[in-house]
């Protein structure tokens, strides 16, 4: 059968995942604040609660540690819950149940579980939330051996990364990023997967080589298309995930283009281009003709005044003088 | 309740074979040969024996970082507890987990566990699991008189009230949370009254006894397998030893050991057996006995057992 395709947000991408999911698999459910009738925070969860009951699509109260504690005491006993958190922000209050809890069980068990949920976490800034809801957290997850961290950039990675994120039998932290929910894009109507893991090459480029994630996937093709006018062809990885990190798609083309730009929201310290500056400096660097530069945010909390926030984000102007800056 | 001679028998080897299995630990450990922390469960015997009597084994339990008790009583098999306390690859968790991350889903038993008040959001998803495939299982969630001073702890009850969830608190209240006594801990005499908070059942029992505990466990597994939402069962017990072994205990009077320990409560069940004729003296000593064996050829198997290879690091971290 031919798979059609219709333009889909990256919203109705996850939706669509989800809906695919549990009508697949009866042990596929939802749990979270406001997923049912409300339809979740940003909208991801809509319909859902008509189509499949509030067994499947389940309100929590306000507990975040309960909502992921529980999400791994189900998948230990055989369902595959999709959690969400409102914010990503919120991981904070629920941080033992996904870091001491669900991501070590099957470790310090001797392998006598696993531990299928996915934890669905809205992040980013740019809708004046101010610092309590807009970070980008994904170095934090990316440190904890037995998460698996995905964090997909367009509707099409959102859609099949989502799947994948449900079948693993690991637990992995699936980040949504808030300006991408009503972005565009062709998206399949039938189900299909993207392997955990894997990157892709966002454009093609021989020059430079940006790699970036997320929201940071979009500025990093607007900066290639101002690169191009300079007569310097940019190269747009997608890593995809931060855990497993999809080194060999990196590595490839840095080897290609021998220059290195890394571009995330999270902050730059100890952000996720650290890893993979230094991943580049330690398997690649001879093909390295300049440092490598980092593109994140400052560090500092991020802020609530439209101007400030505006300033605070990474953006396609950052890339390309990052990029400049290599010559 | 009128129970059958072999589960009152079951119950008392039972609470021999973590005692045994314990006071063995104790000298292992004052001998250097236990890497890490060990929180003996001696003197409690009867709370993890008496709530684990009421269940199946399809039926789970969430235990704490004092879980040898819990685990035994839930079927654990004293040769891979043995072993993996004693970090070989032959233990439970291959030597990965230790003494406060053992598991073992077969029995129902989701693990040990090294956070205070880490089970209890854990124990909401197996019940709620229970309650989504339908099945009859309960899950008993165990925890101490400290853990129930954790937000975890408190977010759990009230979401497995407001679900209507099979699930059995078991509050094991020693009296410490490490070196705190309860009445700096906690405004509250009786921890069950916290129960009313979520309009459940709370009950207090005599945590040695296990006969008491039994009762009061059972009749909570038969409101859960009803349908009729969790309950909160206090039992009030005291730790023998300190918080971990090699704790000096300053904190504590040797008077207030003492008179738990004349609470001991398993001459007061073997009396209780011997004088309803349930065992003879003799038969009892020979179940002690037995056990005793038992647990030394746990201890043989744990030193006869490997090491983990160094190569088998990696394994389990990802399924």
């Amino acid at each position: 059968m031919e798979n059609t395709m219709s333009e889909k947000t990256y919203l109705q991408a996850l939706n669509e995942a989800l809906k695919l999911e549990m009508e697949r698999d009866e042990n596929v459910f939802i749990l979270g604040e406001d997923v049912g009738q409300f339809g979740g925070c940003f909208g991801v969860t809509q319909g859902l609660f008509d189509q499949f009951g509030e067994r499947r699509v389940m309100d929590t109260p306000i507990t975040e540690s309960t909502i992921v504690g529980a999400a791994a005491g189900a998948a230990a006993a055989g369902l595959r819950p999709v959690a969400e958190l409102m914010f990503v922000d919120f991981i904070g209050v629920a941080m033992d149940q996904l870091f001491n809890q669900a991501a070590k069980m099957r470790f310090m068990f001797g392998g006598k579980t696993t531990v299928p949920m996915t934890l669905r976490m809205p992040q980013g800034a740019g809708i004046g939330a101010a610092a309590q809801h807009s970070q980008s957290l994904e170095s934090w997850f990316m440190n904890i051996p037995g998460l698996k961290v995905v964090i997909p950039s367009t509707p099409y990675d959102a859609k099949g990364l989502l799947i994948s994120a449900i079948r693993d039998d690991n637990p992995v932290v699936f980040l949504e990023h808030k300006l991408l929910y009503g972005v565009s894009g062709e998206v399949p109507d039938e189900s299909y997967t993207i392997e955990i893991g894997k990157g892709e090459v966002k454009r093609e480029g021989t020059d430079v080589t940006i790699v970036a994630t997320s929201l940071m996937v979009h500025s990093a093709l607007e900066a290639a298309e101002r690169l191009k006018a300079d007569g310097i062809d940019a190269e747009v990885v997608d890593p995809r995930c931060l855990q497993p990190l999809d080194k060999d798609i990196i590595l490839d083309s840095v080897k290609k283009t021998h220059a290195l730009v890394v571009a995330h929201e999270a902050v730059t310290f100890a952000g996720p281009g650290a890893e993979i500056a230094a991943m580049v400096a330690e398997e690649a660097l001879d093909y390295l003709d300049a440092p490598v530069k980092r593109v994140g945010a400052p560090f500092c909390p991020v802020p609530f005044s439209p101007p400030l926030e505006q300033f605070y984000i990474p953006n396609a102007d950052n890339i390309v003088e990052a990029v400049k800056s290599l010559r | 309740m009128a129970l059958s001679k072999k589960t009152l028998i079951h119950m008392y080897e039972t609470m021999n074979k973590i005692r045994l299995f314990e006071q063995k630990l104790q000298e292992f450990f004052a001998a250097g040969e236990i890497p890490g922390f060990v929180h003996l469960y001696l003197g409690e015997e009867a709370v993890a024996t008496g709530a684990c009597s009421a269940l199946t084994d399809a039926d789970m339990i969430t235990s704490t970082h004092r879980g040898h008790g819990h685990l035994l009583a839930k079927g654990g098999d004293l040769k891979l507890m043995m072993a993996e306390i004693f970090g070989r690859s032959t233990g439970y968790c291959k030597g990965k987990g230790g003494s406060m991350h053992i598991a073992d889903f077969d029995l129902g038993i989701l693990g040990a566990n090294g956070i205070v008040g880490g089970g209890g959001p854990l124990a909401v998803g197996a019940s709620l699991a229970s309650k989504y495939k339908q099945t009859k299982d309960v899950t008993v969630c165990f925890f101490g008189d400290g853990a129930s001073n954790q937000g975890t702890t408190q977010e759990a009850l009230n979401a497995a009230s407001a679900w209507k969830l099979p699930l059995v608190f078991v509050n094991e209240n020693n009296g410490y949370g490490i070196s705190c006594p309860q009445c700096k801990s906690m405004a509250v005499v009786d921890i069950a009254d916290r129960a009313a908070a979520y309009d459940m059942p709370g009950v207090v029992v005599d945590g040695n006894d296990v006969l008491a505990v039994y009762e009061a466990v059972s009749e909570a597994v038969k409101r859960a397998r009803n349908g009729e939402g969790p309950s909160l069962i206090e039992c009030k017990t005291y730790r023998w030893r300190g918080h971990f072994e090699g704790d000096a205990c300053t904190y504590r009077c040797t008077e207030e050991l003492e008179e738990w320990m004349a609470k001991d409560p398993i001459p007061r069940f073997e009396a209780k057996l011997v004088e309803g004729k349930t065992l003879t003296q003799k038969e009892a000593d020979k179940i002690k006995e037995s056990i005793a064996k038992e647990v030394a050829e746990a201890v043989a198997f744990a030193k006869e057992s490997p090491m983990p290879a160094t190569s088998a690091l990696m394994d389990d971290v990802y399924a």
